[in-house]
């Protein structure tokens, strides 16, 4: 394995329950053409045509969840926007990735972002392996307009019961990714969301902290979590890793 | 209801509820209505009963506003926040509701719609709706709650001889129509019957007696009235400056082409026995009597389109539910109608429910479904009883049940309480909440019909929509079709609510403009003032100025006047209205009652009010209008679903339109 994998967005389809066969779908994107099995999202697709829309709530380890709101496209024959890992390719598909349109709506998802994140980059454990980072380059912000006196979420302390990793809620977006990651590939649902709206929080148990909760330590969260807001404890001691070994249990 | 119910007696209430599909949200009620809150210590208890864990539960708990983990202070007392209390001085009352209550032994809160809109503001304690509130009034409320000087409850139908209607509805009852019913029940040779209301809420209490000429009316009638109109000979229709004629021939009501009304205000909405009498039951009758494909076919051309707001075409929803594969599938009425200035939902289920579950037993042999949700808000307790009862009534009488009209065709109906939270009124958010789920928004597609309610291909109608399926399957698809204009066939269920003279129900075919409803029948505002603003279709509706009056009541005249029907929500603001505060109201509005799953609405609502509060101080105007119609394209493009996808739509409407009221 590498440190870096080509993350293509959503989970390949799984195959359909009639006889195993997958049909193959022809879809244009960003005017590559390409052939993908039947059911593969979008963002897939293009992903695999060597165009990457960016993303934030979206890995091709979990189910797509359409939250982010940052991977919309435009397809020809369709009003508005779909975000592109939750839409499905269907035959013929003209799919553009890059118009001025999408880019406006891009940016401005992100400045709601970073109008309630942090900016300690430079100093953040997360610094170089950050998806808000990378996207917030990616879609060319360059400035914040409201200000950053606005309610946020800075204020949250710091989760340090478990010995393994942190939870820092005021880096967190709110992405679902640990949420579902607990879900779909640990099967533990030791997370939820508390609140709702602008108060949405990650929440683990009902005690208020991951020690007291159902959580098992497995990684997974902070595996998927696509900033510093679940952190390895080696990482923000020691920084991040720079090469790969394979180990006796790999 | 108590406060020192133990552990024990608590944990066997949830656990009565093993087994219930979806069952965590009623059990969560169920513990909250007999212990006043939800102790944290039966989470534990939640997660075992349902099979989930102790953080899911929290999750659920926190998502509603309705859930409290904390013993309430004392009652809890409502005051109503939305644009339709607003209109009438809303907006102090609820200044004035904060102080009153501060540091008392009251719950003080917040609710966005009490479904009282056409005599707000609207109050409510421990559930009991009152209307008409002022300044003033609302201290008296919060100190009756306080020292527990509840009113008085509803008495049904009773007594023997003349026949006297005084009005079960929620908007009568807050007007005073229960005590007005007491005290014809205390006379001799009176029977009282608690019928529907007809909708003319600036006459409510408007009672009714039964004459040899017809049921003439009287109103707006107040206990204290009673004893001068009996000393008229009212009995017999006797002449009273309250005397308003033959109900049938008030020119409010012959005005309209009641089709989904036709027996609200008729009947009384207790009695199977007076649905079927007034032409109940024919519609299932015949539907049951034609293939399912048939029936879904005659939805399909009475043109009929959901009358939640999205006006998607009925039949072709159902055509896809029925040709989904499957052998287990559900009709989900959404009766969540948390639109300010929109209460017919209610009106119906609270007037007429009988034809809602006609409507939704019909649904379910077109589509091949045995089972049904309706999924009603907590702000309507009427309605809700009026629904048990009328489900109970029903299995009675072989409406539904396991052999329904005896045709073998099993239908049952589940009636389901919302906990406060409009985004629950978005149907995949509604599916998840049924499910015993926080309300989030799911992506589409899959779409219901598809893959719905437990994963299974589902039909999602707004009451109103199935409330006309009777009506269709008994008259016929052609005769709704002939109604309306272009596209809108039939006929729309409007609510005129507001800062309004004659506020209530017009059920009338589409097409009418809009100055029509408003001025001619509405008579323009309550407080005499000229009007500046009507908002059509809800929260996410917009805001039109007077020269728009001309629009016709139509889905696509509205779209391209970059408005929308919406819920038929009608509501009408004088020129005291600042519509730069409704503006952010609106933001505010989203900010409340996002479900936080999209970036655009979860932060962009936020933002938004804090621009227009810098917009309003004057700080950097120009570039924060410039900011806010850049933040207003990011939620309409990009928001997940409708909630913030159309927030924008009244900001839009006030900065474009009202453009002055930006400008400090």
């Amino acid at each position: 394995m590498t440190l870096m994998d080509h993350d293509l967005g959503t989970p390949a389809p799984k195959p359909s329950s009639r006889n195993g066969e997958q049909t193959a779908v022809e879809v244009t994107i960003d005017g590559v053409k390409i052939s993908v099995a039947e059911g593969t999202s979008v963002m897939r697709a293009a992903a695999l045509a060597g165009v990457d829309v960016p993303k934030l709530c979206a890995t091709d380890s979990l189910d797509p969840f359409g939250s982010c709101r940052l991977c919309l496209v435009e397809i020809d024959g369709r009003k508005g926007t779909p975000a592109s890992c939750t839409t499905p390719c269907s035959p013929g598909m003209t799919v553009s990735t890059q118009t001025p349109k999408l880019e406006r709506l891009r940016r401005g998802v992100m400045e709601l972002y970073i109008s309630d994140h942090p900016l300690d980059c430079l100093t953040c454990a997360a610094n170089g392996d950050c998806e808000l980072q990378d996207m917030s380059g990616a879609v060319g912000l360059r400035d914040v307009r409201y200000g950053y006196d606005g309610d946020n979420h800075l204020s949250l302390g710091k989760d340090t019961s478990n010995p393994y990793f942190t939870f820092d809620s005021s880096k967190c977006i709110v992405c679902n990714r640990c949420v579902r990651a607990c879900e779909e590939i640990q099967g533990t649902f030791a997370l939820t969301i508390e609140g709702r709206g602008f108060g949405s929080r990650v929440a683990a148990g009902f005690n208020g902290n991951f020690f007291d909760s159902p959580c098992v330590s497995c990684g997974a969260c902070v595996q998927a979590c696509p900033t510093a807001t679940l952190t390895e404890n080696t990482v923000i001691e020691l920084g991040q890793p720079r090469r790969t070994v394979l180990t006796t249990c790999a | 209801m108590t406060t020192n119910a133990s552990l024990p007696e608590l944990e066997a209430i949830v656990r009565q509820f093993a087994g219930v599909e979806g069952g965590m949200l009623p059990a969560l009620h169920a513990v909250q209505h007999h212990a006043r809150y939800i102790s944290k210590d039966l989470i534990p208890v939640f997660a075992d009963v349902f099979n989930v864990t102790v953080s899911e539960v929290h999750g659920v708990i926190t998502f509603y506003k309705d859930f409290r983990t904390d013993e309430p202070a004392g009652p809890i007392v409502q005051v109503c926040r939305a644009e339709a209390c607003q209109s009438r001085g809303g907006r102090d009352v609820w200044d004035r509701a904060l102080l009153a209550g501060d540091g008392k032994k009251v719950v003080v809160e917040e609710v966005f719609c009490l479904g009282h809109c056409a005599l707000g503001p609207a109050a409510s304690v421990d559930g009991r709706l009152i209307g008409g509130v002022n300044e003033t009034s609302i201290e008296t409320i919060i100190g009756d709650a306080i020292a527990k000087r509840i009113p008085e409850a509803s008495i049904n139908t009773t007594g023997e001889g003349v026949t006297v209607y005084v009005p079960r509805d929620a908007a009568s009852r807050a007007a005073g129509a229960d005590d007005v019913a007491a005290a014809f029940a205390k006379q001799k040779g009176v029977r009282v019957v608690r019928n529907g209301s007809w909708g003319m809420m600036w006459l409510e209490p408007m009672i009714e007696v039964v004459t040899k000429e017809g049921r003439i009316a009287y109103g707006p009638v107040l206990v204290d009235d009673v004893a001068s109109l009996l000393g008229a000979d009212v009995l017999n229709g006797g002449a009273h400056p309250l005397r308003l004629g033959l109900t049938t021939e008030l020119p409010w009501i012959k005005r309209q082409q009641r089709v989904t009304y036709q027996r609200v205000g008729v009947v009384d909405p207790r009695s199977a026995q007076d649905y079927e009498a007034n032409g109940g039951v024919k519609g299932l009758k015949r539907a049951l009597a034609m293939t399912p494909s048939d029936v879904v076919t005659e939805v399909t051309d009475s043109g009929l389109r959901g009358r939640g707001g999205a006006a998607f075409p009925t039949g072709i929803k159902w055509r896809t539910v029925l040709e989904a594969p499957g052998t287990t599938k559900y009709i989900v009425c959404n009766a969540d109608e948390g639109d300010s200035g929109t209460f017919a939902d209610r009106m119906l289920m609270e007037g007429d429910p009988f034809m809602l579950l006609e409507g939704m037993t019909i649904a379910g042999w077109a589509v091949g479904a045995n089972t049904g949700y309706i999924y009603v808000r907590s702000e309507y307790p009427e309605a809700i009883e009026a629904l048990n009862k009328a489900v109970d009534a029903a299995t009675e009488q072989g409406w539904l049940g396991d052999n329904v009209l005896g045709s073998g065709f099993a239908f049952t109906i589940h009636v389901r309480v919302g906990a406060g939270a409009y985004i629950c009124g978005e149907e995949t958010a509604l599916i998840e909440s049924l499910e015993g789920k926080r309300g989030v928004v799911r992506a589409k597609p899959p779409i219901p019909a598809h893959v719905g309610l437990f994963g299974k291909p589902t039909v999602v109608n707004n009451v109103l929509s199935l409330g006309t399926i009777p009506a269709i399957l008994a008259d016929g698809a052609a005769a709704y079709a002939a109604l309306g204009m272009g596209r809108s066939r039939g006929t729309q269920v409007f609510q005129l609510a507001g800062n309004i003279a004659r506020g209530g129900i017009m059920e009338t075919a589409f097409g009418i403009t809009l100055g029509e409803l408003v001025n001619d029948l509405g008579g323009a505002t309550e407080s005499g003032r000229p009007i500046r603003a009507v908002q059509v279709g809800g929260p996410l509706g917009a805001y039109l100025p007077t020269d728009k009056f001309d629009l016709p009541m139509d889905y696509e005249s509205f779209a391209a006047a970059e408005a929308m029907v919406g819920h038929g929500g009608i509501v009408v603001f004088d020129d005291t209205v600042n519509m730069a505060a409704q503006a952010r109201f609106a933001m505010e509005f989203c900010a409340v009652e996002s479900c936080g799953k999209c970036t655009p609405c979860r932060i962009g609502s936020t933002r938004g009010v804090e621009l227009i509060d810098k917009i309003t101080a004057g700080i950097n105007r120009d570039a924060n209008i410039e900011v806010l119609v850049d933040l207003c394209e990011v939620m309409a493009d990009g928001s997940l679903c409708a909630m913030g996808g159309l927030t924008p739509l009244p900001v839009r409407s006030a900065l474009k339109n009202f453009t002055e009221d930006f400008q400090g």
